[in-house]
């Protein structure tokens, strides 16, 4: 089963397997650390270089293998006693010496700018390939990365700063990464985000990068935790992203539902979730009505999941609860009939055992 | 523009992280001594060394303002003097933990409020918090992590700051620094990690302090892009909550939450407690006093209380919020069994039924779901077996495959 959304995946087993491959690879390979920042200036070579340093009087050998040409004096301060593994020249390019770093065997080796190219002719067209290789060989690395340089958010980038970056880093490199850091500083502190650098966005501009680079450094941050959930077997309803999940019935206004919950989940940089439990006996007027259910939801970007069980209220309720879902949209007949107040409607059930969800109820 | 003589209101600056170590404090005190070389008068309005070297190492050359002593119950405590910083009249302040509560017999309750005095006085302060103080998360953060905190800071406040930042570190190097020794002493250091320092609750926490960073932005952006000439209209402009309060210490939980959706949505929100007779006389003197307690807690969260009066609180409640123009209402769902759940079975349908225009918000009682101390139900366990068959089986169907 594909992936449809970077979310996909929850308890499934094929995730899960990754996962645990991904805990074997990472067994043999280094770990690798990123310090994901939001514009140049913001400090990620800092961080790197002081936590280089730092780990260097702690006893760890630490090379550094990419800097750049000029360095600020605070990074030059950071990086002045860290042994250096010198950059090949390749016609006016710096790079880095991938043979050198691997016969001089470091624990930790340092990178900056993760997202440059290579000049033809190197071992590999970018520098991330230069850190695969590196951590293949079971060196630890730690690098700084600019949110700008991300393959997957350039469609974002360009629409905010009005141009897309030619070197980029493929999103499932910085999500295979051990550890992401998030380097934050608001564009007008001191010492912070160079917005005159070469004529990049305004101070808007960079408050939404800044704002996209929290989201994106949230989502690895979730990923990671599930996985870690996922191996240790523990089980916790988490509050930390909502999720709203849509139950879809033949006659409810799931047009309205779907869209509202579109809405909020994009307010709350959540998911959105939409479900039907199938049932025999639908007349055809129903079963096209759920059809044109499901497009709908798909058009809103829902994850849609068809439930089985003789149960739908359990069938919907132990989807919610496996997912995490903190907000649950119901809809609602007006008319009671004498069924209801015999047994207690479907809803007052819903609501009885939804425990820790909320339940949204939308009269049709 | 401000008046000529009148000075504007200081500025604020929150540095926001999600645990104790994180480098909150450190980060603070490196602007305020970049501030300093530039000039800039900084003073330590309140410092919290916690035996940390590299974190006073940092206060080297900042001017201290002497905290003023309280007894209190037969100790001394040390709290922030605000009105000797007005005194000192200095350009910047630095004030670590923003949500703690002053020892009774202080001039305020609560440190931000002496910040406020501080702000308004012109004096721009740098001040410290984690994530998990902020008065609308209390509960998810009880029920994600298990830990209930105690000091809380309304949203308004923190919101209203001119800047936030995060100050990240990741959760195994904090783990590390912890080990080292670096955060607390050693036994302290013990307790820590047993309790509040489990991995998962470090990167959940941190979580929430990303996405709250980025919560905040976006708030701005969208002001921004409002006040633009010919800018759109927020997304959720026009969205109003009514909260339906009732006299039981449940319905913190419900206001909470209404808050939190209120922000993200951009929403006007009441809280509104219907009363069957006049003066609340219909409340015994206990509960009359919850209800006092939930109103002045909405009230400090910045939503607008009504007291109404109905016989049928359903009906009375929907006109209150049609008359309003109210888009969604909120009840609180109830963990009681028996007849009062039958009542509120059929109120939580009376309201909907009243409101047919309107979205009704049966809200958990996350306060009360203690998550942890449950025992796993049957149903759970099954699956959490059948999940790990299929595991086993989709493994060993790779490795037939693969042979």
């Amino acid at each position: 089963m594909a992936d449809e959304s970077p979310r996909t995946g929850r308890r499934d087993p094929e995730a899960l397997l990754r996962h645990i491959q991904a805990a074997e690879r990472a067994a043999r390979r280094g770990q690798l650390k990123i310090f994901l920042g939001y514009a140049s200036g913001v400090g990620k070579s800092f961080r790197m270089m002081d936590e280089g340093r730092r780990r260097r009087l702690r006893g760890e050998d630490v090379v550094l293998a990419a800097w750049q040409g000029a360095m600020a004096p605070d990074v030059e301060t950071a990086a002045r006693d860290l042994e250096r593994v010198p950059m090949r020249r390749v016609d006016a390019a710096a790079v880095l010496d991938v043979a050198g770093v691997l016969a001089r065997r470091p624990q930790v080796c340092l990178v900056d700018g993760l997202a440059h190219d290579n000049p033809a002719g190197s071992r590999h067209a970018r520098r991330h390939e230069d850190v695969q290789e590196l951590l293949d060989a079971g060196i630890a690395v730690i690098t700084s990365l600019n949110l700008e340089f991300i393959e997957e958010e350039q469609a974002f980038v360009e629409r905010v700063t009005g141009r897309r970056r030619a070197a980029t880093v493929p999103q499932r490199f910085v999500d295979a990464a051990e550890e992401v850091v998030i380097v934050d500083a608001p564009p007008t502190a001191t010492g912070g985000a160079d917005a005159s650098a070469d004529a990049g966005p305004g101070a808007h501009g960079l408050s939404q990068l800044r704002e996209r680079a929290l989201l994106l450094v949230a989502d690895v941050v979730e990923r990671q935790l599930e996985a870690y959930l996922e191996m240790h077997g523990i089980r916790m309803t988490w509050g930390t992203q909502e999720r709203i999940l849509v139950c879809m019935t033949p006659r409810a206004n799931a047009a309205a539902m779907l869209a509202s919950g579109r809405r909020n989940a994009d307010r709350f940089h959540g998911e959105l979730l939409a479900v039907y439990v199938s049932q025999p006996n639908l007349t055809a007027e129903d079963r096209s009505a759920l059809a044109r259910n499901v497009l709908l939801a798909r058009a809103q970007e829902a994850r849609v999941n068809i439930l089985e069980g003789r149960d739908p209220i359990r069938a919907i309720l132990d989807f919610a609860a496996r997912e995490a879902v903190t907000q649950l949209y119901v809809g609602h007949n007006l008319r009671r009939t004498w069924r209801t107040h015999l047994t207690g409607s479907l809803l007052d059930r819903l609501i009885d055992e939804a425990e820790g969800m909320d339940v949204r109820v939308f009269p049709h | 523009m401000a008046e000529p003589g009148v000075r504007r209101r200081g500025r604020l600056k929150v540095f926001l992280g999600y645990a104790a170590g994180v480098g909150k404090t450190y980060q603070m005190l490196t602007e305020a001594q970049a501030l300093r070389r530039q000039g800039v008068d900084v003073v330590v309005g309140y410092f919290e060394p916690h035996g940390r070297a590299d974190t006073i190492a940092q206060t080297a050359g900042l001017e201290a303002v002497p905290t003023r002593s309280v007894d209190y119950r037969g100790a001394t405590f040390a709290e922030m003097d605000a009105d000797a910083i007005l005194a000192r009249r200095p350009g910047v302040a630095v004030v670590d933990e923003f949500p703690h509560t002053n020892v009774p017999g202080s001039p305020r309750a609560k440190r931000w409020e002496d910040v406020h005095v501080l702000l308004d006085a012109g004096i721009d302060v740098l001040t410290t918090m984690n994530v998990q103080h902020l008065e609308s998360l209390n509960d998810q953060i009880w029920q994600s992590t298990g830990v209930r905190v105690r000091e809380t800071i309304p949203d308004w406040v923190v919101r209203q700051a001119d800047e936030i930042v995060m100050v990240d570190l990741a959760p195994r190097a904090l783990l590390n620094r912890l080990e080292r020794g670096v955060v607390y002493p050693p036994e302290r250091a013990q307790a820590a990690l047993q309790h509040f320092f489990k991995e998962p609750t470090l990167v959940a926490l941190r979580e929430l302090a990303m996405r709250q960073t980025a919560h905040v932005l976006q708030g701005r952006h969208e002001a921004e892009d409002v006040a633009a000439p010919g800018g759109p209209r927020p997304a959720g402009a026009g969205e109003r909550i009514v909260l339906l309060i009732e006299p039981t210490p449940a319905s913190a939980a419900l206001i909470r939450r209404g808050r939190r959706v209120a922000d993200y949505l951009g929403a006007d929100c009441f809280a509104v407690y219907v009363s069957r007779t006049p003066g609340m006389d219909d409340l015994a003197a206990p509960e009359r006093v919850t209800l006092e307690r939930q109103l002045n807690f909405a009230r400090g969260l910045q939503i607008e209380t009504r007291v109404l009066e109905g016989d049928d609180t359903a009906e009375t409640l929907a006109g209150f919020a049609r008359l309003n123009r109210a888009t969604q209402i909120f009840v609180l769902r109830h963990s009681v069994r028996g007849l009062a759940r039958l009542w509120r079975r059929g109120l939580a349908q009376r309201i909907v039924s009243h409101a047919p225009d309107m979205q009704v918000t049966v809200v958990a009682d996350r306060s009360t779901s203690d998550v942890h101390g449950k025992t796993p139900d049957l149903l759970r366990d099954l699956r959490d077996r059948r999940d790990r068959r299929d595991l086993r089986e989709l493994r060993a169907r790779r490795r037939r495959r693969q042979a």
